[in-house]
This record gives C-alpha cells, sequence and structure tokens, in this order.
C-alpha cells in the first residue's frame, strides 16, 4: 500500500496481502516476508480460508430469484386528487404550513426566483458564518462536543426538526460542537470540526420552507472561503472551509450520505 | 427504467447475499433490503452525485442496520433468532461442518467487526470503500478487519488471538 515496496512489514500490509490489494511490488516483499514466518503465514492462510469459507455459504443467495417484496423501481406517484387531499389535509392540520401551501399556490408572487436564489443566498451566509466564527479561538462554539446529547436536543428543538451533527471522523474531522444563528427565516445551526492540522470546517443547516426542490451538490467561492451548498427534504446546507475545492467535495459527500437518514 | 434504476436493480443480488451474512435469518435479511432499496429509490437523486452504487447502497443498508441493532439490543425478545444456517449441500472442497463452525463463529463477532469483515471478504470492497460505507475512519476499518479474523480463527481453530497488531519486523 506504500510507494517504498520494502518498508517494514504491518499488519495492515497482511489484511492488503490476504485481500489482493496490495501493489506488485509490494506484495513480491510480503510474499519473501511470509516465506520466512511460519506463524504469520498460517494467519493470513486462514483468513483467506474465513473469506472462502463465507463465499461458499453465501453465495448461493446471489442466484437466487429476488423476492417479489422487494421494490425493483421507485414508487408511482400518488394521484392527483389524492395528493390535494393530502394538502388539504395538512392546512387543516398545522397553521405552520399554511404559508408553505400559500406561497406554493401564488407563483405569481415571485417563489420561483426566490427558490433559485435560495442556494446562493445560503452559500452566502454559510461563508459570512463560517468566516465570523472560525478565527474564534475561546469560543468558536456555543455548546461543545463534549455535551453532544444537549446540543442535539437543543438546536433540534430551536430548529423544530431533528438534527445531528453528522460525523467525519471518515474524512479526518471532529466535531468540536455548535451555535444557533438567527437566519432569513428563522434559527439556523452552525457545526463545527477540525483536523489533525487544525483546519476548520463548518456546517449550516437552514430550514428552507419556500423551495421545496431538491438540487445538486453547487459550489461557489466567497474570498477564501470555498462553500458546497444544496437543498434536500427542505433543509439547506451549507459546509464552508479553506480548502482545496475537491478535498471540500469529499467531504461534503460524506455529510451527505449521512444525512440522508 | 433508467440507468440509475438499473444499477441499483443490479445491487440488489449482492445487497441481499451481504444482508443475509449479517443477520442469519432470511426473513429479517430480506426486511432489511427491502427498506434499504425503499430508501434508495425515494432518494435515488443522490446517486447522480456519487460514483459507486454499492458504497451508497451499503451504507443506507448500514445506517439502517445499526438502528435496528439497537433496538434489538434494548429488546432482545425481538431479535433474529439465533438459526443455524445450513452449508449448501455438495459445496466441493469445503467441509460442510467446517461451514456451521464459522456461521456460528461469526454470529459470536460484534456486529461493527462483522460488518468490517463481510464488506471485505464476502462483498470484497476496498478499505477506503468499506470506510465510506461505514462513515468511519480506515484506520478503524483496519483495526475492526484485524480484531475480526483473529477472534474468527480463534473460535474455528482453538488458536489464542495474536496481540501484534503493530509493525511485526
Amino acid at each position: 500500500m506504500t510507494g517504498n515496496g520494502n518498508a517494514p512489514v504491518t499488519e495492515a500490509d497482511l489484511h492488503a496481502y490476504a485481500d489482493g490489494l496490495l501493489a506488485e511490488g509490494r506484495r513480491g516483499f510480503i510474499e519473501s516476508y511470509l516465506a520466512t514466518r511460519p506463524d504469520e503465514s498460517d494467519r493470513v492462510r486462514a483468513w483467506r480460508r474465513q473469506a472462502e469459507g463465507l463465499r461458499a455459504l453465501y453465495d448461493g443467495v446471489l442466484s437466487e430469484p429476488i423476492p417479489a417484496a422487494l421494490p425493483l423501481a421507485p414508487p408511482p406517484r400518488r394521484p392527483f386528487p389524492l395528493r390535494l387531499a393530502a394538502a388539504a389535509a395538512l392546512l387543516l392540520a398545522g397553521g405552520g404550513l399554511g404559508w408553505t401551501l400559500r406561497a406554493a399556490l401564488q407563483p405569481s408572487r415571485s417563489a420561483g426566483s426566490a427558490a433559485a436564489d435560495a442556494p446562493q443566498e445560503l452559500a452566502r451566509r454559510a461563508a459570512l458564518a463560517h468566516a465570523v466564527y472560525t478565527p474564534e479561538v475561546r469560543h468558536p462554539v456555543e455548546v461543545g462536543a463534549d455535551q453532544e446529547a444537549h446540543l442535539v436536543g437543543w438546536l433540534s428543538k430551536r430548529l423544530g426538526t431533528e438534527l445531528r451533527p453528522p460525523r467525519l471522523g471518515a474524512v479526518g474531522f471532529e466535531l468540536m460542537g455548535g451555535r444557533l444563528l438567527p437566519g432569513k427565516r428563522g434559527p439556523v445551526a452552525q457545526f463545527m470540526y477540525r483536523n489533525s492540522a487544525g483546519e476548520r470546517l463548518t456546517l449550516y443547516v437552514a430550514t428552507e420552507p419556500a423551495t421545496g426542490t431538491n438540487t445538486a451538490f453547487r459550489f461557489s467561492q466567497e474570498g477564501s472561503v470555498g462553500v458546497f451548498s444544496w437543498i434536500d427534504d427542505g433543509m439547506g446546507y451549507g459546509l464552508s472551509g479553506e480548502l482545496p475545492r475537491p478535498e471540500l467535495l469529499r467531504v461534503a459527500e460524506v455529510v451527505y450520505a449521512q444525512l440522508e437518514r | 427504467m433508467t440507468d440509475d434504476g438499473a444499477r441499483i436493480v443490479a445491487c440488489i443480488p449482492r445487497l441481499r447475499r451481504y444482508a443475509r451474512a449479517l443477520i442469519g435469518t432470511p426473513g429479517e435479511a430480506d426486511d432489511l433490503v427491502q427498506d434499504t432499496l425503499e430508501r434508495a429509490w425515494a432518494k435515488l437523486h443522490q446517486l447522480r452525485r456519487r460514483g459507486d452504487p454499492r458504497v451508497w447502497l451499503f451504507s443506507i443498508m448500514h445506517n439502517l442496520f445499526v438502528d435496528r441493532f439497537r433496538t434489538w439490543r434494548a429488546r432482545p425478545d425481538e431479535a433474529p433468532g439465533e438459526q443455524a444456517e445450513a452449508a449448501p449441500a455438495g459445496t466441493p472442497g469445503v467441509d460442510r461442518l467446517v461451514l456451521r463452525d464459522l456461521a456460528s463463529a461469526m454470529k459470536q463477532l460484534p456486529a461493527p467487526q462483522r460488518e468490517v469483515l463481510l464488506l471485505v471478504a464476502l462483498e470484497q470492497l476496498t478499505y477506503d470503500e468499506v470506510a465510506l460505507s461505514l462513515g468511519i475512519p480506515v484506520g478503524t476499518v483496519m483495526s475492526r478487519l484485524s480484531r475480526g479474523r483473529e477472534a474468527l480463527r480463534a473460535l474455528m481453530e482453538g488458536a489464542p488471538p495474536s496481540a501484534s497488531l503493530r509493525v511485526i519486523e
């Protein structure tokens, strides 16, 4: 797995060797290492037998017919009258949702252009909040990651939706904590992360009731701060950091994968 | 059917194989696959931004599995039964008793180790892909893989688990 084919052998090398994931040069080196280490080569052989055994146990499932209960396509959209009835029920049920529906029913009042502006506006606000709070040394967050349960409960309650900070350990960033900020349509949450190099990222989360549509990732550069923003399931997200764009994208994908829950 | 839809359907046999190995009980396993697919179809637009549908689908399944697993731990009565997996008859070159031992040893591993081991050994994902699917660092993937494999070896061969997780030369 390394550029140097003769670096000291690690446990990870042995696993990668057993799994056929080593680069050519390294593979030869590990092979000659194992040739003189019967104990280690026994272990590697045992791991390979485990893998063969698992395939022997479960490969049969691959050729079973797919059970009828499994959906092979997206569900059909509900017929229109039913959707209208559902909307009417929502209108009656919740005063809070009423204005959403009103906006949706009055396209003349520039609801369309507001929707188009939303991600851009979101990115600007996210970048601004990033620039304001990341330089803070003493109080970068209001509630620290050590009180995560409190943080989650507090922000979820204020935003009126369940909100959980994504875990970014897979890309090297740890949660520092979060804070509540004023947004255009009510409170907004900001989560802050840092990596071992001390670089900070923020994730800005706002409710986006007026748009109702999901958008693709959009990248924008606000000064030195890069932002990936998107809207999904009525929430707007802005991930900001002073990282190269591909790195920031990688983090955004990890965030995204976890928010789909 | 769209291309994305076809890519998802093509993954179904592997999702079923993984779920079966992870949970053991066929009915429970297919319930997990069904929930995964329903979520995937509802979130189909996400796939366009992501390369490999397998990693995306495994990550959805992982999230659902963690939720269920938590419930099972809190309410063990609802957990799927310890149903011994019958080894397929006539698998060439593999001893059926060994396979039965392997299936029961797998059930004794902690779920996080079982997930990593199955994604690597059965589904043949790379370590990076496993890390993305499970939302954990690659280092954690390696340590769970190592512990899982050594625990299985100890269970199957009566060998003591190896202590050397560091550089061994």
